[in-house]
């Protein structure tokens, strides 16, 4: 197997070990959404993907 | 001045002038780094830098964020430390932007992410600085989230699926554009009071967003 490869793994495994306690932490305590919440964030979001997918049209065109 | 009320304000002001104070200094900071970042990225082209050492800077910049970064944040040496992980992470670009470049429209494509993650990162900012929401209850979606996609990069890398990448990276993009949401509303709620660690936080989203989108964009222009 190539040991780039295993090396990628390597930090993809580490960068794993990294996130685990303040995945842990906020997924013990995020604050609950409020009514309106989560429309607030898909809409930036939503706008974000229709901008990516706006560049990769221009990009391959 | 033994009024309440006026002691409430006075709280409330200095609680202000606090955030501000932080939210300068994270963009100074981060304007900084982001420019000695693109200048360590741009030396390592032109050295023309390989993938083993891309790995070895990304490791010794994981092993700054995770032990030296939590016990130099609070003085000045962290941001020594902030510069020393920026670029190395930038200097560990090498390899990605080389073989983009020597793609056809490669330049371009490059171009197009720097300003495209630069659309994304101001308008985030602008949206969550305007409307002042409380983005904190992304928190656990959003770790979730990272987690999801580090697992399918594991998978990934053994895999040689080019649509799971697509993905993933697609993926990525979302995921960061939430974090960016997330630490600016921190900022501006008083949940990050240290402009090193929200420095550090808000370059690593736009750090992934400008590769993942770069991936996207080589995956566009080369069919």
């Amino acid at each position: 197997m190539d040991w780039l490869k295993l090396a990628y793994a390597a930090l993809v495994v580490a960068l794993l070990f990294f996130i685990y306690p303040a995945a842990k932490y906020w997924l013990r305590n995020s604050p609950k959404a409020e009514r309106g919440d989560w429309q607030a964030f898909l809409l930036p979001i939503g706008l974000v993907v229709l901008f990516v997918a706006g560049l990769m049209w221009i990009v391959g065109r | 001045m033994n009024d309440p009320r006026l002691q409430m304000s006075s709280v409330a002001q200095t609680s202000v002038l606090a955030t501000n104070k932080v939210l300068r200094n994270t963009y100074a900071l981060l304007s900084v780094t982001l420019i000695f970042s693109a200048l360590m990225a741009a030396l390592s082209t032109v050295l023309h830098v390989g993938h083993g050492t891309s790995l070895v800077c990304s490791f010794a910049a994981l092993a700054l964020i995770w032990f030296v970064l939590p016990r130099t944040a609070e003085s000045a040496s962290g941001i020594f430390v902030v510069f020393a992980f920026t670029g190395l992470l930038g200097f560990g670009l090498g390899p990605i932007l080389n073989f983009y470049l020597s793609m056809t429209n490669g330049a371009q494509a490059i171009a197009t992410s720097m300003g495209g993650t630069a659309v994304v990162f101001l308008g985030l900012s602008g949206y969550a600085l305007t409307t002042q929401r409380d983005f904190s209850f992304l928190g656990g979606f959003l770790f979730a989230g990272l987690m999801v996609v580090l697992l399918a990069s594991l998978a990934g890398i053994f895999l040689n699926m080019p649509g799971l990448w697509l993905a993933i990276n697609a993926a990525v993009i979302m995921i960061f554009s939430g974090f960016i949401l997330f630490d600016t509303s921190r900022i501006i709620n008083g949940g990050i009071t240290n402009y090193i660690i929200a420095t550090t936080s808000i370059y690593l989203s736009i750090y992934n967003i400008f590769i993942a989108l770069l991936h996207l964009l080589g995956a566009a222009s080369s069919d």
